[in-house]
């Protein structure tokens, strides 16, 4: 016998939940994407302390719109965390609304962001300010891209009846890079939209 | 409506490779065969050696480009290459040997080994593993592709702005370096995530976490940095490219950027990187150097929390590459004193392998010279370390040889030194042969003599002024004598590292037969056959103790009998049905899921090539070629992701 007791205690096959070696994999590549974040925003810090005369150039940016977006993308993570609780309890036409509604949010914010950036009297190659402003949006923007690519194919596949109250590995997965992206923009918001004022 | 199993017992049993059960799992695991299996197999042995051999191949290219190097600095004024042709040179060696060598031959090792020595049938993702290799593969390709038509990477591997913008360096040289590195990332990081969750998630019950072997830690830690320093290197090619090509300005003074931000960025990866490619081989020597010494490691959790605690001081010791740039003069201390303290976790390390050989039986093989010599060469690379690690002594010998003969003792000595002991080593089980000894030793004293001989001057020049990177140097300094006897060395090294490769065909061919356990060694690897079947394992190991081989001869040894705790690598759980692994607790390692594995598959191939083909499209200007691979990309990602039912990942769907 050893220290380790194999009985023939039955245990759960395949993917299930934080089981699956997926969650953890997505765990760990949201710990580098958030990295990445880290030194992006790092890069900005840097510039902003060593830029001669004003910072931002043109005054901080409007919030018109950054706030409206930062709660509709919150709301987003409300509503998925709901769509994922509801497929933990069998209801898979719950998370199938919640993934829409989420979906919806999300093109808003992408559709409010591009509405921004039209309006801003820079672009890309204007100043050292514009190219910081525009790629960490930018990278952002590309991260909520993705994961509304997930939340189209998780919709597709929960209407394809793949998951049930057991089995919703990839569901989870989706839901916790979708809160990524969220927590991520909050910070993205702090630096562009808030730190400057609060000088 | 039919569900997919849901939970099951796992059935029990002794079993070996003649077990009816082994040709359920030979069936299961086998790759299919002809050049169709070759491309799509998902094998961690087969990725293993791929990135060993491929690893190899760009050694030496890497080694033929220094002996070039060599040639041209033997004696003063020599013109055997132009000063451009020099830059391409002294920077693809950097490149080669740094990313492409180091780092993916440890990669190679660990993603051969680790299933064995955790006592698993494969890593947590296999398909990831192949998309690892092959896009290491390309990234390696792209990094060459504008070498051979003469317009290389040309700014040394750190790669400074200004030097790097486009105003002074107008061709594609810095562009194939900048996307090369992005797509090289991508490699890393993905390598990385499957150490990570396959040490987390995939060792065989009762392989607690204080039971793994030390490779394992060496790995972990360095996938572990990995993942959090490869984000820095990125992102600075991306911005230097966007820089370059899309009118950005993050590092242009002239529109309020600047340039030390690179020199950050890069030194913030640089320096965790270091630690990712010598950690591992520590490692291999930690696992090592005890089977040669007939006793366990001293100090086992020491050197694994020295092996934790190098890298996160690892990580803060980055601005002492940049102790020349003007910072103020509190922040080098900072740096000065952080990079100091690394001393002691090194030293725990030496102190642990000396230990270990001291108070053991040494047998003197030739993967016990190499890993002897490995502490050496560690100590010597490391004292140069200490010393640069002062500020007002950094001052005197940054930029010049001095530098250059720390970082050759210390990748060199670190790296290639404990890899090629891990070769002689793992050889026997890996193709079933031993490598042969005689040849081997005289391999060994070739290569260590020659490595010294070729870089201890170094230091000496390092002393007289004659600063790094540069094509040649004028008659009367005094460097001319010093520059002949470190070209006369780096050719004998390079003598040895041939007979080196002589031995592996050699062997390869004519080695003897060698059983499960040539070594007589301690870990589960060897109990599996030389070479491994393909499931690796006919039933899943129970481990009981960090040395589950040797519980016999140690047990005897304490007088005590402790038949209650034993590891057992006879009867296990045997997982026949379909391709499957056990999954574990974090701590305890307690089973606690039925892992169900991917088959071979051909997606990580044409993931792959797609992206390689975005960043070709970038790197021509082709928005089109970018756009239309980015979208292949995508498409071969929701392939791969869709749920299967083989992976039990989904319930069958209604219709």
């Amino acid at each position: 016998m050893s220290e380790i007791l194999l009985s023939n205690r039955k245990l759960p096959v395949g993917s299930k939940g934080t089981l699956a070696s997926g969650w953890w994999g997505m765990i760990a590549l949201i710990a580098t994407e958030a990295t990445l974040f880290a030194y992006l925003l790092f890069s900005y810090f840097f510039l902003a302390s060593h830029a001669l005369g004003r910072w931002p150039p043109y005054g901080p940016p409007k919030l018109r719109i950054a706030v409206p977006g930062t709660l509709i993308l919150i709301l987003g993570s409300v509503v998925m965390a709901w769509g994922e609780r509801g497929i933990e309890r069998g209801k898979p036409r719950r998370l199938m609304a919640a993934l829409t509604a989420a979906l919806v949010l999300g093109i808003a914010f992408l559709a409010m962001q591009f509405y921004e950036w039209s309006g801003e009297p820079f672009k890309l190659s204007t100043g050292v300010y514009s190219s910081l402003y525009f790629t960490i949006t930018g990278f952002h923007m590309l991260h909520v891209l993705v994961g509304l690519l997930m939340l189209v194919f998780l919709l597709l596949w929960t209407g394809f009846g793949y998951f049930n109250a057991v089995r919703h590995a990839a569901v989870s997965i989706g839901v916790i890079y979708w809160h990524f992206v969220t927590v991520v923009w909050i910070a993205v918001f702090f630096t562009f939209y808030i730190a400057p004022r609060l000088g | 409506m039919t569900t997919v199993e849901s939970d099951r017992a796992p059935i029990i049993a002794t079993a070996n490779d003649q077990s009816m059960s082994s040709a359920a799992l030979l069936r299961s695991w086998e790759a299919k065969p002809g050049i169709g299996g070759w491309l799509s197999t998902v094998d961690h042995k087969q990725i293993g050696i791929r990135y060993v051999v491929t690893a190899f191949l760009f050694l030496i290219v890497g080694g033929l480009e220094a002996l070039t190097m060599r040639l041209q600095l033997a004696r003063p004024n020599q013109t055997l290459l132009t000063p451009e042709q020099y830059s391409q040179i002294f920077t693809m060696h950097g490149i080669t040997m740094i990313f492409l060598y180091a780092l993916p031959v440890l990669s190679g090792f660990s993603n051969y080994l680790w299933p064995l020595l955790l006592g698993s049938r494969d890593m947590a993702f296999p398909r990831l593993n192949a998309l690892s290799y092959w896009v290491y593969l390309f990234a390696g390709i792209f990094l060459y592709s504008s070498f051979v038509f003469g317009k290389g990477p040309d700014n040394g591997w750190f790669n400074y702005v200004p030097y790097a913008s486009l105003t002074y360096s107008p061709g594609p040289n810095i562009d194939v370096y900048a996307l090369g590195m992005v797509l090289y990332g991508i490699s890393t990081t993905v390598g990385s995530i499957n150490f990570i969750v396959t040490l987390v998630h995939t060792r065989a019950p009762g392989m607690s976490i204080n039971r793994v072997p030390i490779l394992v830690w060496g790995t972990l830690t360095a996938s572990v940095g990995n993942l959090l320093a490869v984000p820095a290197v990125s992102l600075a090619f991306f911005m230097l490219w966007m820089d370059r090509q899309v009118g950005t300005h993050f590092f242009d003074s002239s529109a309020g950027g600047q340039p030390m931000l690179w020199q950050h960025l890069f030194w913030m990866f640089g320096h965790p990187w270091v630690y990712a490619i010598v950690l591992p081989a520590m490692g291999i020597v930690s696992d090592g150097l005890p089977t040669f010494c007939r006793r366990p490691l001293v100090g086992y959790t020491a050197v694994a929390l020295a092996t934790v605690t190098t890298m996160v001081l690892g990580f803060g010791v980055w601005v002492h590459h940049m102790f020349a740039s003007g910072l103020p003069i509190l922040s080098l201390s900072f740096f000065g004193a952080a990079s100091m303290a690394i001393v002691v976790p090194s030293s725990v390390a030496v102190f642990a392998w000396l230990a270990t050989i001291w108070t053991g039986r040494p047998v003197f093989t030739t993967a016990f010279l190499y890993f002897a010599g490995f502490i050496l060469l560690f100590v010597i690379g490391g004292v140069s370390g200490f010393m640069t690690a002062a500020v007002p002594v950094d001052w005197q010998l940054t930029r010049t040889y001095f530098v250059v003969a720390h970082l050759h003792y210390v990748i060199i000595g670190i790296n290639v030194f404990p890899v090629i002991g891990g070769v002689y080593y793992w050889f026997p089980k890996v193709t079933g042969r031993l490598m042969k000894e005689g040849l081997g030793k005289w391999s060994f004293w070739v290569m260590f003599l020659g490595f010294n001989v070729a870089f201890f001057p170094m230091h000496i020049l390092g002393f007289l002024g004659m600063p790094r990177q540069i094509y040649t140097y004028s008659d009367g300094l005094g460097w001319g004598t010093p520059n002949l006897i470190v070209t006369i060395g780096a050719f004998v090294f390079g003598g040895g590292i041939l007979l080196f490769f002589i031995n592996v065909i050699l062997s390869l061919k004519h080695g003897a037969p060698s059983p499960p356990n040539p070594w007589d060694a301690a870990s589960l690897e060897w109990s599996t056959a030389s070479p491994p079947p393909v499931y690796n394992f006919a039933v899943i190991p129970i481990v009981a103790s960090r040395y589950p081989l040797w519980e016999d001869k140690m047990n005897e040894d304490d007088g005590a009998s402790h038949d209650s705790n034993r590891s057992s690598v006879a009867a296990g759980m045997l997982l026949d049905q379909g391709r499957e692994t056990i999954g574990t607790t974090l701590l305890d390692a307690e089973p606690d899921v039925i892992l169900r594995m991917p088959g071979d598959s051909y997606s990580p191939l044409l993931a792959a090539l797609a992206m390689t083909a975005a960043f070709v499209g970038l790197l021509l200007h082709s928005y089109l070629v970018f756009g239309i691979a980015f979208l292949l990309t995508l498409l071969t990602s929701v392939l791969w992701l869709w749920p299967q039912l083989s992976l039990y990942q989904r319930e069958p769907s209604h219709e």
